[in-house]
């Protein structure tokens, strides 16, 4: 489901196989165990970059496991929310950058899972950027919007995602300030974010200082993960 | 430590000395003591510069004397940070409007205190704009990020700062819109915070609905210096 391999300073974490990497339990929990270990292996020269196999980066949550069992569907729904939210809590305070590499579609959820990190970068030739929720009868959750506000600054940019349901190439993800840079392919975008990687990993900051920073940057983000309430209310 | 003057309606505030005017609790007591001069002989036509002398602007928190004294380190820091809470605080309260015409380097308190100005002009031709907290291993207080939050537009622009301590001179602090304007030297910068003083005091606001306005504009600034939390926690 995932490896975590080493080059170097850098962790690697890839979503393995070509299928739509879609984020239900076993996957959620994989990527956590893969934070565990990174952040147990963790030196002040160590960075992170998440990528992908494949046509998807990921397509998010798995309705259609939640959906196989009509009784149970609400429960998954929030079984699969609460990981999300633990893995977009342990990058948040992971002790060293983070390094998004886009390697293809990133819808709802996955596009979530991307954004948490630190650098987005993205490939160009292919793939896109999309809050599908509006297109599938879902709604965004709060956690989410806290992501996008924090991530990205323009409310145009943001409204064209919630509530327009924009699919957004790499290109212009990077004009409007969605993303960092955007690259001609797969192998480019993951080059680039290993140069980045190392670039940030000569600086030799101190990992915990780092997470803290980070999590005083992003208090909104984790104010909002740590928040239940299903949605805002009249 | 400081010096008070007026020039015509401008009330001119100056860190005195060549040093690096480090924010220690002498120092900020004299400016708040300034402060609460400026606020007894505000007019309607008032406003307030603040500048220095020498290389610095100001470079930060008095680290120095904080380690003087192995034991009462963490209580001299939180001193430090509880006095600039106050001057930071009195000049969101101010009844003018306030320009900060940063003359030098600014760094981690000291950029803070110059952002905490309506209007930042800045020298270009030395000096830059710099939380150093990241190189330093020290962790940037929320309160802190919510000033570079209120009055910085950009996600990636605040990353830049908190997360890669980027040194930022003045042209480029404009392009990325932490600064408002660059001027050729300190004197120039002067010139043109004067001017703009002007211009604002001839508007003849009341100064009670300026201070409110700006307070309410500023209240999650506000907020946030009143949280003595040293960091989120998950």
């Amino acid at each position: 489901m995932c490896s975590l391999e080493k080059r170097g300073n850098i962790f690697i974490l890839t979503l393995t196989g070509t299928d739509e990497h879609r984020l239900n339990p076993t996957l959620l929990n994989a990527i956590c165990s893969a934070l565990h270990r990174v952040r147990s292996e963790a030196s002040s020269s160590s960075a992170l970059i998440t990528t992908a196999h494949g046509k998807f980066f990921s397509n998010g949550y798995d309705i259609t496991w939640a959906q196989a069992q009509a009784q149970s569907f609400e429960d998954r729904k929030v079984l699969m929310d609460s990981l999300l939210r633990s893995v977009v809590t342990d990058l948040i305070s992971l002790p060293m950058p983070t390094i998004c590499a886009v390697s293809g579609h990133a819808s709802a959820a996955g596009f979530m899972l991307a954004l948490s990190h630190d650098y987005v970068l993205m490939r160009s030739d292919r793939g896109f950027l999309y809050m599908s929720e509006l297109d599938i009868k879902l709604v965004v959750p709060p956690w989410f919007v806290a992501i996008l506000k924090a991530k990205i600054g323009s409310p145009a940019a943001r409204r064209e995602l919630v509530v327009k349901a924009a699919k957004v190439t790499a290109k212009r993800a990077v004009e409007l300030g969605i993303i960092d840079s955007a690259y001609d392919t797969t192998e480019e975008t993951l080059m680039a974010a290993v140069e980045l990687g190392e670039g940030l990993v000569k600086r030799g900051w101190e990992g915990h200082v780092y997470a803290q920073n980070r999590m005083n940057l992003l208090a909104d983000i984790l104010e909002a993960a740590g928040d239940i309430r299903t949605g805002s209310r009249l």
